[in-house]
């Protein structure tokens, strides 16, 4: 049954993929900022995490409960102090301030911490597994973070659709302008949906940091995980982006069962193919792009 | 003392001058139409008053008070509400959302969502359907709902008649009464210069960002306003 | 009364003036400047091509690529497959990497056109990563360690190493200037009025009869065969290459956006200006890890935040001065007779 065991490991490994592309959808999709400094915030969070874990001697995910609130604070005053300022002018300055902003956090990190590579230690969840017929084993951990996605997502929703703040969220979403006149504060809620959107990056961090090893410059590829994963799963459509981590996930797998070397770049093709044949995803509830 | 009052205000859109020393004032209660052709600057005027467009802060007055500084959710909240030229319904939102979308600022008043539905019944039965689902008259009393939500003072209309049939036009018109009858002002801005007329007691001609006639409508000779219509 | 169209401004008669003698400077360098002054002049004409190829793309065409580190990779290791394992002359495999470069971006573009805006620029990015990866899992490219060029090879440039360096800076600058005027003819032609359009409004400018894809799809094919050529050289300076070098994107595209922008982007001036600011910084800073980049990156944000039209932008919007004219003026009028 080994293509049911790639078809499960790679689904699972589509958890983590889809809590990245979380922060990166909010950011798109309310304020239309595709934040290139993304997967360096992911690994920040990796690194408070670390701090706070050498700090208190609290294990990773207890840690979550500073780490979270660091990072949304990071986001609010990020957004608020200055993507705000971008966001009038076009395409470039947004694109380049967070450009800009990865660098100086790769750099900071490097400076900080060094180039040795890290990992948090979570103790005996990361290797516990159960069985289910078919003699296939499945990793306790890939199955908390997929759930924890599905979770994620789920709260989202929530308060997407349940709430005056979501509510408003969709609103500067469809037209800012009539948003304003409104009497919503725009600025206030890119600073809020930041803030937020940060709170799940760094959840996805720190979970990410306890089963891979991280350093400085890990960032650019989780931000292209999280890229590939929206455009696979469909813009506008959080739960299109959990199948689009699923798909980008399987696709690493069945590389990765070819040859271990193969799994990153089968991703790559996967999301390619996709790009060329469906450019507007699988599920895609918005057209612009 | 008028409710809203502008001063010589100027507006621009980059380097192009869109509003050349407008001054128009309001008196509580009252309802003021603006009319003139497109490119006039009437909506213009109307995103000056609302906080859209930059102004020099004694531009315009609310109150007594320099509003042209602020920024349009602040003006929302002193009592200055918008129903935009097209409708501008937020198409993610139900009907109902849109409506409560249009309270966010949670301002006390008479207005509320089963006053909005009492005045607009039909809008109930559509209450969960997504905004675009809607006609263009519905859309319309939708967007009015929206603007009463916030309980404004000053209520600004922009192009109600835009796009509906005559029928329509009239009912929404009768609304509009029903909205003024709570001491709502209303500035009125309106291609359809009969209806315009025929709601306003006072009325303001833009022509090329320029104010050409002010006047009240009751008896007014129509050849003068066509006149200064179209700049002649 | 007469109209004519003018071309050059009395700033840009001025600097020709002296650009003229000091590229003669330049290029008289071997003969009296040392091995390090040719490394870094040569470093900074191909860094200064890049940034104007770069700037062309992004700030005329509007493609925000962050992923051009690709056609440098490309280019290098087209260079070093062609010289080791197919034995050709390094000056023809010279000739072959650029147009390989731009060749390969063809299919690339059917892939990133499909994005905009800054999905474009990561789509980019992701292919950059796919060669990189592919680059490291074939044998025949040296997988991840690379290839390393042979003696043999640079012997075919020339015999001893003196005339070797004198021969490789000589060309970085040559192509240097090359792609700068080939950057600036193009400008200043109605493609480069097409360009402008495009940028300030693709619909607009669609509407009138600009091919905006076509003209979108050639600029970036043509974009990545001078990269590739110069990635070429840079990796036959280096005499070895390996995925992460040739396709780093710190190396060819961070620090060369940065360049751009803090120079002034959209202008041909600007990525001179910024290159200088980069070369300086780096320079000043060379002692303190990579600060430099944390300090590059705090600029380019004050830039984007405060004068998004970086240094050259301020100084054209207070002094309104061009040195590299692309515009053109409708002279009323009698000629002056002072014109030649």
């Amino acid at each position: 049954m080994e293509w049911l065991n790639i078809l499960i490991q790679g689904s699972l490994l589509g958890g983590i993929y889809a809590l990245f592309a979380i922060g990166l959808s909010m950011s798109f999709g309310i304020m239309r900022l595709v934040n290139i400094a993304h997967g360096d915030f992911i690994v920040l969070s990796a690194y408070v995490a670390l701090v706070v874990t050498q700090g208190t001697g609290l294990d990773p995910i207890s840690s979550l409960v500073i780490v979270v609130p660091v990072m949304f604070v990071v986001g609010y005053a990020i957004q608020r102090g200055l993507l705000n300022h971008t966001l009038s002018g076009g395409l470039l300055p947004p694109l380049l301030v967070t450009f800009g902003i990865s660098v100086i956090i790769q750099n900071g990190l490097l400076q900080g911490f060094g180039a040795y590579t890290q990992r948090l230690h979570e103790g005996a969840i990361e290797t516990a597994s159960v069985q289910i017929p078919g003699g296939i084993s499945i990793g306790v951990y890939p199955l908390v973070v997929f759930a924890v996605a599905v979770f994620a997502i789920a709260s989202l929703q929530l308060l997407f659709y349940r709430t005056g703040l979501g509510r408003a969220f969709r609103a500067v979403s469809d037209d800012a302008d009539t948003a304003e006149l409104m009497g919503i504060d725009n600025r206030k809620l890119y600073a809020l949906a930041l803030g937020i959107a940060m709170i799940f990056t760094a959840i996805a961090g720190v979970l990410f940091a306890i089963r891979t090893i991280f350093d400085p410059a890990a960032g650019p590829i989780r931000l292209i995980l999280a890229f590939e994963a929206v455009i696979i799963g469909g813009l506008g459509n959080m739960w299109g982006t959990l199948i689009g981590g699923v798909v980008l996930g399987v696709a690493q797998a069945v590389g990765a069962a070819l040859s271990p070397t193969w799994q990153i770049l089968a991703g790559h093709i996967a999301f390619l193919v996709i790009l060329i044949a469906r450019p507007s995803g699988l599920f895609p509830r918005t057209k612009d792009l | 003392m008028s409710l809203l009052a502008t001063n010589d205000l100027s507006a621009f859109y980059g380097d192009f001058q869109a509003l050349f020393e407008i001054n128009v004032s309001v008196a509580q209660g009252e309802t003021v139409a603006i009319i003139g052709a497109n490119g006039a600057g009437k909506t213009t005027f109307l995103r000056a008053v609302a906080g859209a467009l930059p102004t020099k802060p004694d531009m315009v007055t609310f109150d007594g008070r320099p509003i042209g500084r602020l920024t349009p959710h602040e003006v929302v909240r002193l009592g200055i509400a918008m129903v935009p030229e097209g409708r501008r319904l937020f198409p993610s939102l139900s009907v109902e959302e849109n409506l409560l979308l249009g309270g966010h600022s949670e301002r006390k008043g008479p207005w509320n969502l089963a006053r909005v539905y009492e005045l607009f019944p039909r809008l109930r039965d559509l209450r969960h359907l997504p905004a675009p689902a809607l006609s263009g008259g519905q859309q319309q009393m939708a967007a009015i709902g929206r603007a009463l939500m916030a309980n404004p003072r000053l209520l600004l209309c922009d192009e109600l008649s835009l796009g509906l049939a005559p029928v329509i036009i009239r009912d929404i018109y009768q609304c509009l009464g029903a909205i003024t009858a709570e001491g709502t002002t209303v500035v009125l801005v309106e291609q359809d210069i009969n209806r315009a007329l025929d709601a306003s007691a006072r009325f303001y001609c833009f022509q090329e960002g320029r104010l050409a006639l002010s006047a009240p409508t009751k008896n007014f000779d129509r050849s003068a306003i066509t006149a200064a219509y179209f700049g002649l | 009364m007469q109209e004519r169209i003018e071309r050059a401004t009395k700033a840009s008669r001025a600097f020709a003036l002296v650009a003229a003698p000091a590229l003669l400077a330049l290029v008289a360098l071997p003969w009296w400047g040392d091995a390090g002054w040719m490394r870094l002049i040569a470093e900074m004409a191909y860094y200064l091509a890049l940034a104007q190829l770069w700037n062309l793309l992004a700030g005329y065409a509007g493609l925000v690529s962050v992923g051009q580190q690709a056609y440098v990779g490309l280019g290098g290791y087209a260079l070093f497959y062609l010289t080791g394992a197919q034995n050709m002359n390094v000056y023809l495999a010279l000739l072959i990497a650029g147009p390989f470069a731009g060749l390969i971006a063809i299919p690339v573009s059917f892939a990133v056109f499909r994005l905009r805006g800054a999905y474009f620029a990561v789509g980019t990015w992701v292919m950059s990563e796919v060669f990189a990866l592919s680059a490291s899992l074939i044998a025949v490219l040296g997988a991840g360690s690379g290839l390393s060029l042979t003696p043999a090879i640079l012997r075919q440039i020339s015999p001893d190493r003196g005339s070797r360096e004198a021969i490789l800076y000589l060309m970085s600058l040559a192509t240097s200037v090359v792609v700068c005027a080939i950057v600036y003819l193009l400008l200043r032609s109605r493609h480069g009025l097409a360009l402008t359009a495009i940028r300030d409004s693709e619909p607009a400018s669609a509407s009138l009869g600009v091919n905006t894809f076509r003209t979108k799809f050639i600029i970036y094919v043509a974009t990545a065969a001078c990269t590739g050529l110069i990635g070429a050289l840079i990796f036959l300076q280096k005499l070895r290459i390996s995925p992460e070098a040739g396709f780093s994107i710190n190396d060819w595209t961070v620090v060369v956006i940065f360049m751009v922008v803090i120079g002034g982007i959209g202008t041909i001036e600007g990525p001179f200006i910024g290159m200088l600011v980069y070369i300086i910084l780096r320079e000043l800073l060379a002692d303190y890890g990579t600060y430099y980049l944390i300090l590059m990156g705090m600029i380019a944000i004050v830039v984007m935040l405060k004068a998004p039209s970086g240094i050259w932008g301020w100084v054209v919007q207070r002094y309104d001065l061009q040195l590299f004219p692309v515009g053109r003026r409708l002279v009323l009028g009698p000629p002056q007779t002072s014109e030649r």
